[in-house]
């Protein structure tokens, strides 16, 4: 396994880069996403900070940080029960909804802390789209309406609706399927179709980030690649954060890689980051050789 | 194509698919059908009943039993024309009132409600639904009556004029609005309240948390949450409590006979004092009526508890096709 060449950035990022570091930020200098991709220019960086999280007294993150990059796909791996859709839930506010759930350090979106009192949680949201494990579309929506739903609930103004459900059916790989058929149920759609009707969904609204909690446990090979073909075309300009219990998909879709891992009377941290090439070629800690190479958990 | 022809195997028999019910099974069957059989004769031996006992007056009045507006047996001229109207305008008022509260109250209950609020709050609306109809009928005569006359009267002077079925006949005296259909309807809002609004409540706090956190992630508020996913998914819960809350008011009886000052015309003016409904008609009548009264009385009580059938069947119809009712869980 090659590890990739690490060079300082100097495109987009940079301004980012400044930006967060005038809130502490330590960030590395490396550049993880791929060659072939380049970060548009309003690409948004996303930052945990030293990021603890309890149920009630039950303490499930221990000091999470993690550099999300624009234009780079994370993936979160580790076993079950480590933490990882917690943290991933806590970066867009959906872990407040929990009753008794609660947290401590910063979640920074371009430098903005999504916490700081000032930040509506409405806002966050809409800005840091999400994917969920099990496809949960607006059953008895038409698909048309699905798509079209983030908008008009949070009563967003749009030119021309048609154009946005198309192009968000277009992103997510689904258009061409149901072209012909806008106006029937949503309920209808096959489980690999809903999930992609539900990350059509979510890029409607169009985030800056994208969450995606094990997005292809639920589906099919078949729907597996096209979701993954998804990611790939839309991460250039939509900052995406996986977890996947899926070691060949987080291999195949990712450019950084965080391990998780709660145990030995500690709660879920991560135990190592960084290129994803790294993570699975050289790791540094042998929990995370074994984990990758399916040894345990 | 080609003309060759492949020769298809014949199908084989299909086969019986028989399953032998083990004893305790086949005794569990047995007992639910029974079961099942017992509620559905007495509903028909009731319809039977009052069918057999109304047949003299029904066969004496004819179709003019459902035309006629008067209610003298004793000389041939009654029917339910007024007192049957008299009941629809009543049930819908209390159905009018008591919906926007009932929903918003079981909204809260579900959707906002800290935990501790929320079964407090249970526990009252319970307790509202098992408090007798003859308090709510006191307390509507003695306590609500005087303070809705102020309100009818503002109603009828200021939308009144623009809106005829809303005027009295004299809005300068309280007696004008006394006993009107606007005060008993009220009245029976506060019956259909609990009702409605603990079958509401809890088609509502079915709504998937999935669709729930698809909303949220959407960045929707709560109020828009909650008009994208928790009404559409409750609208089975919606009809339901109204349709048990009208089934309550077209039935309730003591708390209208107290109220109402029973007359025999169509209640065309709900503000305007006097209505009658059939319930309250057969409170009134039933001590005092001779045997053929007493049939005119049954038949009138046939056709309550033939009305109420059809609405609880169309409203079981809405409620199948819904998705909450269907209980489609996708």
């Amino acid at each position: 396994m090659s590890i990739p060449i690490t060079e300082p950035t100097t495109e987009p990022t940079t301004e980012h880069v400044t930006g967060s570091a005038a809130h502490g930020a330590p960030l590395p200098d490396v550049q993880l996403h791929p060659a072939h991709r380049t970060p548009s220019l309003d690409a948004t960086r996303l930052t945990a900070e030293s990021v603890h999280a309890w149920f009630g007294s039950t303490k499930v993150l221990d000091d999470v940080s993690l550099d999300m990059p624009p234009g780079v796909v994370t993936a979160l791996i580790g076993p079950s029960g480590c933490g990882k859709s917690t943290f991933l839930r806590l970066l867009n506010r959906m872990h407040e909804l929990v009753p008794g759930a609660s947290l401590a350090g910063r979640v920074l979106l371009d430098g903005v802390d999504v916490y700081d009192p000032g930040t509506a949680p409405t806002e966050t949201r809409a800005r840091i789209g999400m994917v969920f494990q099990k496809p949960n579309p607006f059953p008895a929506m038409s698909i048309y309406d699905n798509v079209a739903s983030g908008l008009r609930l949070t009563r967003r103004k749009t030119r021309d609706l048609d154009d946005v459900v198309e192009r968000s059916l277009r992103r997510a790989g689904l258009w061409s399927e149901v072209e012909a058929r806008l106006s029937s149920a949503a309920g209808a759609l096959s489980g690999g179709q809903q999930q992609r009707l539900c990350i059509a969904r979510a890029l409607a609204v169009e985030p800056s980030v994208l969450l995606m909690d094990e997005p292809c446990s639920a589906l099919d090979p078949t729907s597996t690649r096209r979701v993954e073909e998804t990611i790939e075309a839309i991460a250039h300009d939509v900052t995406i954060v996986i977890v996947t219990h899926n070691m060949q998909q987080a291999a195949r879709v990712s450019d950084q890689c965080a391990f998780f891992l709660a145990g030995d009377g500690r709660p879920g941290h991560i135990v190592e980051s960084g290129p994803t090439d790294q993570l699975f070629g050289a790791p540094r800690d042998p929990r995370t050789a074994d984990y990758v190479h399916g040894r345990f958990g | 194509m080609s003309a060759l022809t492949v020769a298809v195997p014949a199908e084989p028999p299909r086969r019986d698919i028989t399953a032998v019910l083990p004893r305790a099974d086949r005794r569990l069957a047995l007992g639910l059908r029974g079961a099942a059989l017992t509620s559905v004769s007495v509903l028909g031996l009731i319809g039977l009943f009052l069918l057999i006992k109304a047949w003299p007056a029904l066969h004496r009045a004819g179709w003019g039993f459902l035309t006629e507006r008067r209610w003298l047996p004793d000389v041939g001229r009654f029917g339910i024309a007024s007192v049957l109207e008299g009941t629809i305008v009543i049930a819908s008022i209390a159905l009018v009132v008591a919906l926007p509260v009932a929903v918003a109250v079981a909204l809260f209950i579900s959707e906002a409600a800290p935990p501790r609020l929320r079964s407090a709050l249970i526990s009252v609306v319970d307790l509202m639904a098992a408090v007798p109809s003859i308090v709510y009928g006191l307390w509507g005569f003695f306590f609500l009556q005087p303070r809705l006359i102020t309100v009818s009267r503002w109603i009828a002077v200021h939308v009144g004029g623009a809106v005829p079925f809303l005027s009295v006949h004299d809005p300068s005296t309280a007696s004008s609005f006394t006993s009107s259909a606007f005060i008993v309807g009220v009245t029976l809002s506060l019956m259909v309240l609990p009702i409605a609004t603990s079958v509401m409540r809890q088609v509502f706090a079915q709504t998937p948390q999935a669709e729930r956190e698809a909303a949220y992630a959407l960045g929707c508020t709560r109020w828009a949450m909650i008009r994208g996913v928790v009404l559409p998914f409750g609208r089975s819960g919606i009809v339901g409590g109204a349709m048990l809350g009208l089934g309550r008011a077209l039935g309730e009886s003591i708390s209208v006979f107290i109220i109402v000052s029973p007359v025999f015309t169509y209640t065309t003016h709900p503000l305007q004092s006097g209505s009658n409904t059939i319930a309250a008609l057969i409170v009134e009548r039933a001590s005092e009526s001779s045997t053929f009264g007493v049939a005119a009385l049954l038949a009138a009580g046939l056709v309550l508890f033939a009305f109420t059938l059809v609405v609880n069947t169309v409203a079981g119809i809405i409620v199948a096709r819904s998705r909450s009712g269907a209980a489609t869980e996708i």
